[in-house]
């Protein structure tokens, strides 16, 4: 189809098909991320989920075979703009989209493609990540939860942490060490299984914001079938790494929710005031002026990427974009509280907006973007020796 | 020039450590917090603070004080700065003393003093009306009635407002907004029919307040100092005030920096523990070095204050831009450093970074304190 004819189309469907409170600002609690728990506050949120997802757009790129849109790099990016003209909102928030669909298109088997994906299209299953354990963080290939081979299943046992909303998932997929007796990366695969399977408890980690969308997660004697081992045993970290170009990149603000951003410019005025037409404190209007650039220039990086992207996943040049994007959001966060000054420093009650209020939890939360899915350090090492292939000093 | 600290400053730097850490370490302040303290301090932990000496330590002894000055308050605040201490120390003890030191006349500073120094009233003072600070920006009003004054405008950011028994307000008689001429000094009972405090809750879980003068009646004796006249001295108290918060920064810097050292030991990955990586070696040593700075920046501002320096707010200026920044890279550098578990409010390195924005806050951001210390050199 050509491209024009394409956003024809999609302008019309739209307008056609995205109910109208849809394209005003999501409320934090109308916020959809599927799964059997999943509430619809509002009843057109339901509506334009189904409505996209019958359309396969929740995962534009995915084939149509199973259940997604089927749409090139070209088209998905006009039906990215499409959506941004009208200010639609999000129908669909979900890691299974975002990280674990990407890695079982590429590495599942028909049998679990054909099972899993539609089902994460719809919104169906609400996913969590089990990755990181206490004594495996950076060092993820360290991870010490064991899955026993019993046959028919494996036996696992172990704790995982930072596991995003472990208390509202359906399952999780997760990496477990069924060889102990290899080198490290060579022991570890990748397996699925339903957060009601007996043996598996979660507990919130209450974070400096305030807020709590972490858990720690105890795996006892959890048994899990041998059909959900996705490629073979012992190649789970290959899987892992993959998902996390996917993950790296979502975090670093491609592909995943698209954010509200918060931008000191918008709002340097109000606080600060204005002089000659400028804003009253020169330094300050010379900071955000910088920021504003960086920010532009990733833009136009992120935009140039997708557009260039050849099918598949992104490779080790998402630790850049994990990378740039976190740093930068942080840097913003922290130019918000140098614009808002004592506004920006409540933490409740009065005296405070609610925009100011939440930007102080903001602000918090962003501290944890440059340690989450791969620390900074981490994205560096990876830029230093995948990308630039500098030589590695911790292999004598 | 600084001078070496003597015996009686290194005893009283012994004592002020072993109390603090004995009775008002970080767990106070998070245990305060999590009960939701009315006061935000512990009152009975104040009164043997007062004991101690430290509400009277900058007091001159003409006025019950114990005239032991800067240097000697500047350690006690880098103990109780390392800790996060919460007391009334910087409202009362700091800005307030230097405000009636530098504004009120010899009677006024035998009455006021006095009670600062015994510890029984708590006088905060309110100077900040917007969301930054900017002390000859002051538009709240005092109007000259028959019998003394009447005061209208509003205060924001008033360290300790909520639990001072008195507070002294910093209100415009003449001129306008940006004039160091034509501000005036009100003492005000916290009993006054025209004044309303609000508690703020700040992310640091310390005390400020936000405060509402609604025709707040007045007698003339309520004025400090000569009227329209107090800028200048109300620029020294906060030049005074910006060196000690600087030298309580100094404390909460060295802590937060002395955890992430300690736990680039601890914390193993890898096989090994992560402080032998080099690239985190050398964000730890250019902390280091930053901090070293800050040392010797803070020592010289407190001198400058106990010796009546003419270098007073260039220094003031140094201290409070390079503690700011220097805090705010630390603190950044710690929660990094110490990955997931600097991110849970279960650690203490947290609770370090909410404190150090609002430290940064607190009497001029490091961005005013630098486009100050170039109007003081002349370009």
């Amino acid at each position: 189809m050509q491209p024009e004819q394409f956003r024809g189309e999609t302008r019309q469907w739209l307008e056609e098909n995205c109910p109208e409170s849809m394209r005003t600002p999501m409320p934090e609690d109308e916020t959809i991320w599927g799964g059997r728990n999943q509430v619809f506050k509002n009843p057109d949120s339901k509506v334009w989920l189904d409505r996209m997802a019958a359309k396969g757009w929740t995962a534009p790129q995915w084939p149509k075979e199973y259940g997604g849109g089927g749409l090139n790099a070209m088209e998905a990016a006009i039906l990215r703009q499409e959506l941004g003209r009208i200010k639609a909102r999000q129908p669909l928030m979900s890691f299974g989209i975002w990280m674990l669909g990407p890695a079982l298109l590429e590495y599942a088997s028909e049998e679990q493609k054909k099972h899993y994906l539609p089902q994460i299209i719809r919104g169906e299953i609400r996913w969590c990540q089990g990755y990181s354990e206490p004594g495996a963080g950076s060092d993820l290939a360290g991870l010490q939860t064991r899955a026993e081979n019993k046959g028919d299943h494996y036996l696992v046992n172990g704790q995982k942490i930072w596991t995003s909303y472990a208390n509202y998932s359906d399952w999780m997929f997760c990496l477990v060490r069924t060889d102990p007796d290899v080198p490290k990366h060579n022991g570890i695969s990748f397996v699925l299984f339903d957060m009601q399977t007996a043996g598996v408890e979660t507990r919130p980690i209450e974070l400096i914001s305030g807020s709590s969308p972490f858990c720690e997660t105890f795996l006892t004697d959890v048994k899990v079938p041998k059909e959900n081992l996705v490629g073979k045993e012992g190649t789970g970290w290959t899987i892992a790494k993959a998902l996390l170009q996917h993950e790296r990149t979502m975090i670093g603000g491609m592909g995943g929710p698209r954010q509200t951003v918060r931008d000191p410019s918008q709002i340097a005025e109000k606080y600060v005031g204005k002089k000659d037409g400028k804003l009253a404190d020169d330094a300050l209007r010379t900071k955000i002026a910088r920021l504003e650039m960086d920010t532009h220039s990733f833009a136009l990086t992120t935009e140039k990427f997708m557009r260039e992207a050849k099918a598949g996943r992104p490779g080790p040049a998402a630790s850049m974009f994990k990378y740039y994007g976190t740093e930068m959001n942080k840097r913003r966060m922290e130019l918000m509280l140098e614009v808002m000054g004592t506004k920006a420093l409540g933490w409740e009650g009065e005296g405070f907006a609610k925009g100011e209020l939440d930007l102080t939890r903001t602000w918090l939360r962003s501290k944890g973007n440059s340690i989450e899915g791969g620390t900074t350090e981490v994205q560096l090492n990876i830029i230093s020796k995948r990308v630039l292939g500098l030589p590695d000093g911790s292999k004598k | 020039m600084v001078k070496p600290l003597t015996e009686e400053h290194k005893l009283l730097q012994k004592s002020a450590k072993d109390f603090v850490a004995e009775k008002l370490p970080v767990a106070n302040l998070r245990k305060l917090r999590d009960e939701k303290s009315e006061t935000g301090y512990d009152a009975d932990l104040w009164r043997e603070m007062v004991e101690l000496g430290w509400a009277s330590i900058n007091i001159p002894e003409d006025f019950g004080g114990l005239g032991f000055g800067y240097q000697g308050l500047g350690l006690i605040l880098e103990e109780t700065g390392r800790e996060l201490s919460a007391s009334p120390l910087m409202s009362n003890v700091v800005l307030s003393t230097a405000v009636i030191t530098e504004a009120a006349s010899q009677s006024t500073k035998a009455e006021l003093l006095g009670q600062i120094a015994g510890g029984e009233t708590l006088i905060a003072t309110a100077i900040d009306e917007g969301t930054h600070h900017d002390p000859m920006g002051i538009t709240c009003k005092a109007t000259a009635t028959e019998s003394g004054y009447r005061l209208d405008g509003s205060k924001n950011f008033v360290l300790d407002g909520h639990t001072a028994d008195k507070i002294i307000v910093a209100a415009r008689t003449s001129g306008e907004s940006g004039d160091e001429d034509g501000i005036s000094l009100f003492l005000l009972d916290k009993e006054n029919k025209g004044l309303q405090v609000n508690r703020l809750h700040m992310v640091d879980s310390r005390n400020a307040a936000r405060i509402i003068l609604e025709g707040a009646e007045v007698g003339k004796d309520a004025l400090i100092g000569e009227e329209g006249k107090a800028g200048p001295a109300l620029n020294k108290a906060l030049d005074i005030a910006r060196i000690c918060v600087a030298a309580e920064m100094l404390g909460a810097t060295r802590k937060a920096f002395e955890m992430t050292i300690d736990w680039l030991k601890e914390r193993k990955q890898f096989g090994v523990a992560i402080g032998t990586f080099q690239a985190l070696q050398h964000r730890a040593a250019h902390m280091f070095s930053e901090i070293e700075l800050c040392k010797a920046v803070v020592e010289e501002g407190l001198s400058a204050i106990d010796e009546d320096s003419d270098k007073l707010s260039l220094l003031a200026s140094l201290a409070k831009a390079r503690l700011g920044e220097t805090l705010t890279l630390v603190s950044n550098e710690a929660v990094q450093l110490h990955g997931g578990i600097g991110v849970t409010d279960e650690h203490d390195i947290g609770l370090y970074l909410k404190r150090a924005r609002v430290q940064e806050q607190t009497f001029g951001s490091s961005t005013f304190h630098q486009d100050r210390y170039a109007t003081i050199k002349g370009y």
